[in-house]
């Protein structure tokens, strides 16, 4: 198992207007900032954080379906991602497929459901009617839908049937690796068990190798192999799934872990005090130094100078900060 | 103790064009005074239908009271004039729902939002509501409220905006308070701390809260007894720690074990999530005279699709409308 996915020095930025100002420089917002990780393959890794954090602007630059500025080195199975021509674009799209958020709005209502999964094989792959016809049948069982439910369009399925079909659709291409945007949020609580299983199911059926973004970090913990938590378009802690959950050594991703309710009353007495107050600061006017530091518990002089870098601690958990838990 | 609030055999018709349907059916429960009572179930059950029907609040023309009755204080708001009920909302009984972003009108401060309710309902003067105002922002932990009070909803963050909420909830110390999902479009950390102001906000006055929600983690948090709400029916009713370790119902067994908890312990193996099959019924299927959850149900049997079950008692107030409810 070696690694697929290889992500060194990801940046994003995207111009904006500065407030009030009709002329001079433009302003840049970075939604991620130098960031760098891996995904084996075969494995899961799930990108952690809350709303604003970078996580799908991270995702979706690895699917080239961003509009802001990218730099830094993207490979997969050692080749690059970054700067490809159109050819190079169109073969790339066959191996990184999308699941998107919302299921009622990443379907186009005007298709029907067979003609939604076949549009990857038309627009990327050259084969014949027939066999894409077979390859739409497949999917469609292995997704648990049922066949005579080719001809229908997205607004006669129900949301948890709608993200099947955005899951057949991703995998028409047979891709290396999914990027799972929040596949289960917009779902209702017993329709998520569903799809986690299929998603699950499908990794080991077809050898898929997951980045998957949520917030949720009870999916997470049952999703993922290992887990990446941005904080402000930052890596703050990057670690084993066991590591991370058992031993969280960023105080942000402890306090993380404590906001969580659990039916498990007696957990969450001693992690009280752990709990994070105050906002995140605003992306356009970043603080200097550790950009956790307004919230954090444990911060000093020194956090408000020198920005961490993502440093090693023990063999396999990464932790940006100048006082690791 | 004679309740705050008991609610008889409620039964809410809506109109459809298929014909009327019974969102509610049959649905009593109780809340005492400072008590905390938490309503979950999958969208579409009719949780928010209850909230709507207690605050009056039900869809003009479509949705009506059927049968049964909401007394609150001794009053049957079912019988009580739109008048009486515009003094009782917002002044005995209010809501926060669940949207921040659009549920503050945008074209006013915060603060004269908040006034509004206090001039409205206690009759301040002006400057009296702008005070109070200021000192119900400061008690909502919004930071620097005395320049917070003229920004509008769009100058604040999400969880502030819910914060405002609140503060206007609270501002006539109303004596339940209704929170519809308040915190499902926030950020966790956000959510820890909206729960923490709620349960500080209650220890001081004493509000008893009515929450709905489909977390089963923050009803473990947040609420003392739990109803468990199916297809508009009551599946489940209890105190909170004993259904979360021995639920009597198959739906709320499902609702538990179907999300990934997170857990202390982390080991390497994992178990598959329990699948709760298919979906809730559509309208057209409420109100039938059979089990409505036994399509989804692994347990049923052929009672369960003749009669609807009735409602069995255990321990402690502990109900469960399941024909097997006694072997669960």
């Amino acid at each position: 198992m070696g690694v697929l996915l290889d992500v060194r020095n990801l940046t994003v930025r995207f111009g904006v207007r500065r407030k009030g100002a009709a002329f001079g420089p433009k302003a840049f917002l970075t939604a991620v900032d130098n960031i760098s990780f891996s995904v084996e393959r075969g494995k899961t890794l799930a990108i952690v954080g809350e709303s604003g954090s970078g996580k799908t602007t991270a995702a979706l630059a690895l699917a080239q379906l961003t509009l802001g500025h990218v730099s830094g080195e993207m490979t997969l199975d050692g080749n690059s991602l970054v700067g490809l021509d159109a050819q190079g674009l169109r073969a790339m799209r066959q191996r990184v497929q999308v699941i998107f958020q919302d299921p009622y709005s990443s379907l186009n209502p005007r298709k029907r459901a067979k003609d939604i999964v076949s549009e990857p094989l038309e627009s990327l792959k050259k084969i014949s009617k027939q066999e894409t016809e077979t390859i739409v049948d497949e999917l469609f069982a292995a997704v648990g839908l049922r066949p005579e439910q080719k001809a229908l369009f997205p607004h006669q399925f129900s949301g948890g049937q709608r993200q099947r079909i955005g899951i057949a659709r991703a995998l028409a291409t047979r891709p290396d690796v999914i990027i799972c945007d929040e596949p289960v949020s917009a779902l209702d609580v017993a329709v998520q068990a569903q799809i986690l299983n299929l998603l699950r199911r499908l990794q080991s059926d077809f050898g898929l190798t997951y980045v998957f973004i949520s917030h949720d970090l009870g999916v997470v913990q049952h999703m993922c192999d290992s887990v990446a938590v941005m904080y402000m378009g930052k890596v703050v802690e990057h670690a084993e799934r066991t590591a991370l959950f058992s031993k969280p050594r960023h105080p942000y991703t402890k306090a993380l872990l404590a906001s969580v309710p659990s039916v498990e009353r007696t957990v969450l007495q001693e992690d009280r005090q752990s709990l994070i107050h105050g906002d995140p600061p605003d992306p356009l006017n970043m603080p200097k130094g550790c950009r956790f530091r307004s919230r954090c518990p444990y911060a000093q002089d020194i956090c408000a100078q020198s920005d961490p870098e993502l440093s090693v601690l023990d063999q396999a958990q990464k932790v940006a900060c100048h006082f690791p838990l | 103790m004679t309740p705050l609030l008991q609610v008889e055999n409620l039964r809410i018709e809506l109109k459809t064009r298929a014909g009327v349907a019974p969102v509610i059916d049959d649905l009593s429960f109780t809340l005492q005074q400072d008590e905390s009572i938490s309503f979950v179930g999958e969208s579409g059950c009719g949780k928010s239908m209850t909230a709507l029907a207690i605050m009056g609040l039900l869809p003009d023309r479509i949705g009506r009271i059927a049968a049964g009755k909401i007394i609150f204080d001794g009053e049957d708001l079912t019988k009580a004039s739109e008048a009486r009920l515009r003094e009782i909302r917002g002044n005995d009984i209010s809501m926060i729902f669940q949207e921040p972003m659009t549920s503050l009108n945008p074209v006013f401060t915060v603060g004269e939002q908040i006034a509004e309710v206090l001039r409205h309902h206690q009759k301040l003067s002006k400057t009296a509501a702008h005070a109070t105002a200021i000192e119900l922002l400061d008690a909502v932990r919004i930071p620097n409220p005395k320049a917070r009070i003229d920004e509008y909803p769009f100058q604040m963050s999400g969880g502030q905006r819910q914060r405002v909420m609140i503060a206007i909830a609270l501002a006539c110390r109303p004596k339940i308070l209704i929170a519809d999902e308040p915190t499902t479009a926030l950020d966790v950390t956000v959510q820890a701390q909206i729960f923490d102001l709620l349960r500080d906000l209650r220890r001081q006055t004493g509000t008893s809260i009515i929450m709905i929600t489909h977390d089963m983690g923050a009803v473990a948090e947040m609420a003392e007894r739990i109803i468990v709400m199916y297809a508009g029916r009551k599946a489940e009713e209890g105190p909170v720690q004993q259904i979360v370790k021995s639920a009597r119902h198959p739906y709320t067994r499902g609702l538990i074990s179907c999300v990934p908890h997170i857990v202390a312990d982390v080991t390497a193996k994992r178990q598959e999530l329990t699948e709760i099959p298919g979906i809730v019924p559509g309208l057209a299927e409420f109100g039938k005279s059979q089990c409505l959850f036994a399509a989804r149900c692994s347990h049923k049997t052929e009672k369960c699709l003749i009669k609807r079950p009735d409602e069995m008692e255990f321990e402690n107030n502990h109900k469960s409308a399941c024909w097997i409810a006694k072997e669960l």
